[in-house]
């Protein structure tokens, strides 16, 4: 089901190499967006597409004759090439601010592109479509207005047409969400979007459309999915999500999505493992979430399994999910000694440590999942030692970042102190003040109380 | 990193829990200078913790985005021609092809040649504007609460029509409703009386733009209603905004790109002539109830002769 998606996603024809620069520089620059709250995906389309034509069709402010003079054209040509051509040259002016103003005010012009919208010379519609995508995509609040009565229509011809889709309404359902998402990812969504979404049925809708089964849409939950992001994150009202059965949806896509990439239909999977993972960390802090009961049973050890599957497939696939996926293994673990219980039957302790030296964030995060196990007492510490947990932390405590040496030192105390045994190994530094003693904490850059504290336990 | 091989079978297995083993915390675990506690961590939305995420989120976007803004690679085949009897237009690409069947001929009414977007409006326009039955009951429920001359009482009235008004009027009951014009979009399954009453409702509720191309009205003579009328503006840009008889949401022509949803296939008056719907209530001049016989029913016995 995931394979239709990637023939999509694949661009025509550049190098490798190519692909990788243009690919780095877009992403160094939706980080700086970003950063400058300013990462809306629309107004990048556009500044790439400026980019990309300058030199060859630089986007030129048209006046009202040309304007006129290219619909007319557009309309009434008798050469298809002519007709067409004079629509590219208008779309390219459109993405001007000035020509957008200009348009909107002629009178008839947005009948006019409406019409050729719903021509059935193919060629014009697409064009015409791309003229319309410029004007949507204006900051001019009047522009993105007067491309209003073409909705009607789009939405009409959306609904009954095209072969390409597996189901005449999946592509209009995924463009509603889509446009929700972007919505929801407003500065006033948490304040004047995200009330009235929630007072509405949509919550429902979305959760249905999210719901794993031969129905269920990639392209569709995707979209869907990060809506639900966007509102759980905007901590607006998520008991309200989990009387819908948030939860419940979440989860059962978690166990879904693992159980895909066994079957290694995983192209593309990230894209939705990425919101579903959020969403569910987030609705894990909420206190209701505590309470979930008549649902899907919490404390399911599946969760915790198809969570692995998954943290396996990003390591392979997409690293930088990884933090994301740890974030829930804490979540999950945190207050659940069930959940703790779990990830030791399963003999999860061992692959968990393997991602100890992936990133100081990773370490950090599984260091920390690590030490909601140990501090739960005694009975969990002795299924953490004896065996590799350790020998893995007096590995990292050389070579690491302060904070990752900081949390193995909690976690080393904990170990201590709830499995004295392990003190009395030959292999753990003696506490001397000569520098030989000290040689495992050369990387230290401050001494830390801690690991005297530690230290003097033996 | 290697997983277990029991994990995959714990996936597929049932739901459980596992029995958790027992808790016992030390209070010297928290003592100073150690500080962890187990806690759940929430992340706001404008959080570092998720860009990476978000950066993937939006290069798919782009991908996405840019590959509906790009050019179309189209391959080229030999020109040929549409297969459908009396449509002679030319493709030299397969998605071309595709795409004007789909628009022209997928979903086109047999009788009048018109073609529609879906499946749906080609429904709805064959019930409203093909169907004998539609169209005689839609005349007859027309006729709700005009005032008339009642018919002279030695004639019984027509089936369903009631005495109102002290006698005055022959009307049909206001809750017979014998045609449904059907709401447009497809999904909502309202449906209304008049297919004015249906076009308030798509402006009102679905958010259509009051001057969408909705179908004109019938002409009854008599009930001189205008209703929507498409106001077409194209003399700023020189084009021929000339109207004609429009039928809801039909696809039309390429010369008349200006006027979608109005102009049929053929000439003009062809279609004019086979889609005009003109409804009279009183007796065609032909009817004729036998020779010497007046039209209509004016008695041709004075009245004092009743007597």
């Amino acid at each position: 089901m995931w394979n239709r998606r990637q023939g999509r996603l694949r661009p025509a024809g550049c190098g490798v190499e190519e692909l990788r620069r243009r690919r780095r520089e877009r992403e160094a620059a939706l980080r700086k967006a970003r950063r400058e709250q300013q990462l809306v995906s629309k107004r990048l389309l556009r500044e790439d597409a400026l980019e990309e034509t300058g030199g060859g069709g630089v986007a030129t402010i048209l006046g009202e004759a040309e304007i006129q003079q290219f619909l007319q054209l557009a309309q009434r040509g008798t050469e298809e090439k002519e007709r067409e051509k004079a629509l590219v040259s208008l779309r390219r002016g459109l993405q001007h601010p000035e020509t957008q103003q200009t348009f909107i005010r002629l009178e008839g012009s947005m009948r006019t592109l409406v019409g050729l919208l719903t021509s059935n010379q193919a060629l014009l519609q697409l064009e015409a479509a791309r003229c319309l995508h410029e004007l949507s995509h204006s900051e001019q609040p009047a522009v993105a207005e007067a491309c209003l009565p073409a909705t009607s229509y789009l939405l009409t011809y959306l609904s009954g047409h095209s072969s390409d889709f597996i189901s005449p309404h999946m592509a209009v359902l995924e463009a509603l969400g889509y446009a929700l998402s972007q919505l929801l990812q407003a500065r006033e969504a948490p304040e004047k979007i995200i009330p009235s979404v929630l007072g509405s049925t949509l919550p429902q809708h979305m959760l249905q459309l999210l719901q794993p089964g031969p129905k269920l849409s990639p392209g569709v939950a995707v979209e869907f999915a990060w809506c639900l992001h966007y509102i759980i994150c905007s901590q607006v009202n998520n008991v309200l999500l989990i009387t819908h059965g948030a939860l419940s949806t979440l989860e059962l896509l978690l166990l879904d999505l693992a159980g895909a990439v066994q079957r290694t239909e995983d192209a593309g999977l990230e894209l939705l493992a990425c919101p579903v993972l959020r969403g569910l960390s987030n609705l894990l802090t909420e206190a209701a979430a505590e309470d979930v009961g008549g649902q899907m049973q919490f404390g399911d050890e599946r969760v915790v399994a198809a969570l692995f599957i998954l943290l396996q497939f990003f390591l392979r696939k997409q690293s930088s999910l990884l933090p994301e996926g740890l974030w829930l293994l804490n979540n999950l673990t945190a207050n659940s000694p069930s959940f703790c219980t779990s990830l030791l039957s399963l003999d999860l302790i061992e692959p968990l440590l393997q991602l100890l030296p992936v990133s100081n964030v990773v370490g950090v995060l599984v260091l920390t999942v690590l030490c909601n196990v140990a501090e739960k007492g005694p009975a969990y510490c002795q299924q953490l030692w004896p065996g590799p947990l350790l020998h893995s932390l007096l590995d990292i405590l050389a070579f690491s970042d302060i904070e990752v040496v900081d949390q193995s030192l909690e976690l080393l105390q904990l170990l201590f102190l709830y499995r004295p045994e392990v003190c009395f190994l030959p292999r753990l530094p003696r506490p001397s003040c000569s520098n030989q003693g000290y040689r495992p904490w050369r990387s230290v850059r401050q001494p830390s109380s801690r690991i005297v504290c530690v230290l003097s336990r033996r | 990193m290697q997983l277990p091989p029991a994990l995959r079978a714990r996936l597929v297995g049932g739901p459980g829990a596992a029995e958790p083993l027992p808790v016992v915390r030390d209070p010297a675990a928290g003592r100073a200078p150690f500080r962890f506690v187990a806690r759940k961590v929430r992340f706001p939305r404008e959080h570092e913790f998720f860009e990476d995420g978000d950066v993937q989120r939006h290069l798919y976007l782009q991908d996405v985005l840019t590959q509906v803004a790009e050019e179309p690679q189209r391959s080229r085949v030999p020109e040929f021609t549409c297969q459908v009897a009396g449509c002679c237009q030319v493709f030299d690409t397969l998605e071309g092809y595709e795409h004007h069947y789909h628009t022209r001929h997928r979903h086109a009414c047999s009788f009048c040649k018109r073609a529609f977007p879906s499946a749906h409006l080609l429904d709805t326009h064959i019930l409203e504007w093909h169907d004998a039955l539609f169209q005689i009951l839609s005349e007859r429920q027309d006729m709700v609460s005009v005032p008339q001359s009642p018919p002279r009482q030695r004639l019984r009235p027509a089936q369903g029509w009631v005495l109102h008004g002290g006698g005055q009027s022959w009307v049909q009951p206001v809750g017979l409703r014998l045609v449904e014009y059907q709401c447009l979009v497809e999904g909502c399954t309202e449906k209304f009386k008049t297919s004015s009453a249906r076009k308030d409702h798509m402006v009102r509720l679905h958010l259509y733009p009051a001057d969408f191309w909705f179908d004109k009205p019938r002409k009854s003579r008599g009930l001189a209603t205008p209703g929507p009328c498409v106001p077409l503006s194209a003399e700023a840009l020189g084009g021929g905004g000339e109207q004609s008889e429009g039928d809801a949401m039909e696809v039309c022509a390429a010369e008349d790109v200006a006027i979608p949803w109005g102009a049929p296939s053929e000439s003009r008056a062809v279609a004019a002539r086979m889609e005009k719907r003109t409804y009279s209530r009183r007796i065609p001049s032909t009817i004729c109830f036998g020779q010497g016989a007046a039209r209509g029913f004016k008695s041709t016995k004075k009245r004092d002769q009743r007597l």
